[in-house]
């Protein structure tokens, strides 16, 4: 029966090998994310909606890549879906954004942040998300 | 209780418990939020809600870590711990960087990466919080003639916690490498590190509360640690589907994640079969309730629930719905919230010196929680289920889904207000305890 040596062993060994195999996965992932991602195109725009969007934890409402929480829409293609006009205006304006009643903060951003917001979310719609978010499958089409 | 530092532990432990009140309180909001009554918008608006709810959670379980270690630690050392008066500069500290924290929440200070609110200024005080606590464990443990096992695992978890930590510090531009490193803390501590704090707590209790022999406990203990490793590194994958990483991670993330319910069964079967062994009858019923209950609510909460989402195939039209809230909150309740609260329940006698055992209200509490925190589970499931298949199956828009969905929130809420019920009778009995007495010295050492 197994000893409490070899069960020890067991518990080290495993960790520092798995560990080892984590690391080295994600120096590939490293390498290879820029291309999966168009790291080209991130601009100063996108860098400051990504702060942005960070400043004012819009995760503790929207998933962006399915993160977040599930207070409101996925973003990550609501470039494609919404248009700038659209995103432009409910960021800008001054009285809470309400769809079908859910509430939205009223940011009242300038043209300049919106734009920047608008730049990152755009960005983020272009990432090859391996599949995600998936086709509806039983959508109707008539 | 042996010994005079122990103590300590209490002023953690009742910290824990006004933070889970308000932690309780936040969800409430989101909850009638979710129903359609956003009344408090314009002062707690939902992101506010949603990052004290999650941050509170945070920090009342690790104050509980803490207060855990606080009260093993001399046990299982035989020693004082090294400084009481740093273990109180150390609380308070942690207790003002958290209520500045949830304050600044209100009025948009916060870093906006979900689990890491926390503002950056602030993690810096919380990195010293938590090495300064780690120092007054670790002199003790070093000064101490024996180190057990036990504490060993607690403590390598309590510093890996920590050094996982620093990788949520460090700023990336893209945005899918940030989301990388953020599942390092996240992912890596509550399916990786807080797992061997856990498994820690449990065998301590297991060996205080069932009488087996602490080497069959400890050897199983690293098993259990080891197929948590094994299986929780590599299944870190399951975050890193869709978020512009390679896509090996699919394959990697979906076999090692699936893997990782196996550490949550053994951690039940071992809780089970160790109290089958039991060669005593330990008068604290209600803390033998918390210790099983918790192996066997982490498993399905953490281990089955986890599982029903993690494939790749599933977790396509689930990943970023209401299922990861179904599993988040049975997760985080049966691995971690009931291990606090077992040792609360087993510590309290010893420190009062109160044998206030088997009250019925102690034993209420833990019935009316845990089918609380099912009910709630199961509301989420329905409505996270209904969500995938409205909104991600037929394409039918996120508001309108929204809407459909929103009498499973009053299910919510009626399941949370028991479960609130039985929060508040635990808390009736730990406030019946009373405060720490120097008179519970030795009389309690029911455990040699």
């Amino acid at each position: 029966m197994l000893s409490k040596s070899q069960a020890r062993l067991f518990f080290v060994v495993g960790t520092i090998f798995f560990s080892g195999v984590f690391l080295w996965l994600t120096v590939d992932t490293l390498n290879k994310m820029p291309a999966q991602t168009n790291a080209q195109n991130i601009s100063p725009e996108v860098n400051r909606g990504k702060v942005i969007w960070e400043d004012n934890n819009c995760m503790g409402c929207h998933t962006l890549f399915g993160e977040g929480a599930y207070y409101a829409p996925e973003l990550t293609k609501a470039y494609e879906r919404r248009g700038e006009a659209y995103i432009r205006a409910l960021l800008m304006s001054p009285t809470p954004w309400s769809p079908q009643g859910r509430k939205m903060v009223a940011y009242a951003m300038t043209e300049q942040e919106a734009n920047d917001v608008i730049a990152f979310i755009k960005w983020a719609g272009e990432v090859d998300l391996n599949g995600f978010p998936a086709e509806p499958t039983l959508k109707q089409t008539n | 209780m042996k010994f005079k530092s122990q103590k300590l532990a209490y002023y953690f432990f009742s910290t824990c418990m006004l933070l889970l009140c308000l932690q309780i309180t936040y969800g409430f909001i989101m909850g009638f939020a979710h129903m359609g009554y956003d009344n408090l918008h314009d002062y707690i608006p939902f992101n506010t809600a949603r990052a004290v709810h999650t941050n509170l959670l945070v920090v009342w379980l690790l104050t509980g870590f803490m207060g855990a270690a606080y009260f093993i630690i001399p046990d299982e050392t035989q020693r004082e711990l090294y400084s009481t008066k740093l273990g109180f500069i150390q609380l308070i500290s942690l207790v003002v960087v958290g209520v500045v924290a949830v304050i600044g929440f209100h009025f948009n200070w916060w870093e906006g990466r979900k689990f890491l609110e926390i503002p950056r200024p602030l993690d810096f005080l919380v990195v010293i919080n938590v090495l300064t606590f780690l120092f007054n464990i670790g002199i003790t443990l070093f000064r101490a003639e024996r180190s057990s096992t036990t504490s060993i695992v607690l403590y390598t978890g309590l510093v890996a916690a920590a050094l996982l930590y620093l990788p949520g510090m460090i700023y990336f531009e893209n945005q899918s490498v940030d989301s990388y490193f953020r599942w390092w803390v996240v992912h890596l501590w509550v399916e990786g590190v807080w797992e061997l704090i856990m498994g820690g707590i449990l065998a301590y209790l297991l060996i205080k509360l069932t009488g087996v022999d602490r080497e069959v406990i400890e050897k199983w203990l690293y098993v259990i640690v080891g197929l948590t490793f094994l299986s929780g590194i590599l299944g870190t994958g399951h975050h890193y589907y869709y978020i512009g990483a390679p896509k090996y991670w699919l394959m990697v993330g979906g076999i090692f994640s699936a893997l990782e319910p196996l550490a949550f069964l053994g951690m039940a079967l071992f809780a089970v079969v160790m109290y089958r062994r039991s060669g005593r009858e330990h008068p604290n019923k209600i803390a033998l309730l918390w210790t099983i209950g918790c192996a066997i609510m982490s498993f399905v909460g953490a281990g089955f629930l986890g599982f029903a989402h993690t494939l790749p195939s599933v977790n396509l039209y689930t990943h970023g719905t209401l299922v990861t809230a179904m599993h988040g909150h049975l997760a985080f309740w049966g691995a971690y919230a009931m291990i606090v609260l077992a040792i609360i329940s087993y510590a309290m006698p010893m420190i009062t010196g109160r044998k206030n055992y088997n009250s019925m209200y102690g034993m209420l509490a833990f019935w009316i929680c845990n089918i609380g925190m099912l009910g709630m589970t199961g509301a989420f499931a329905v409505a996270g289920v209904a969500q995938v298949y409205l909104e991600r199956k037929t394409g039918m828009d996120f508001t309108l889904v929204q809407q459909e969905i929103e009498p499973h929130f009053l299910g919510l809420v009626l399941a949370a207000t028991l479960f609130t019920t039985g929060v508040l009778l635990y808390i009736y009995d730990f406030y019946k305890y009373g405060r720490p007495n120097d008179e519970a010295l030795v009389a309690l050492t029911d455990n040699g």
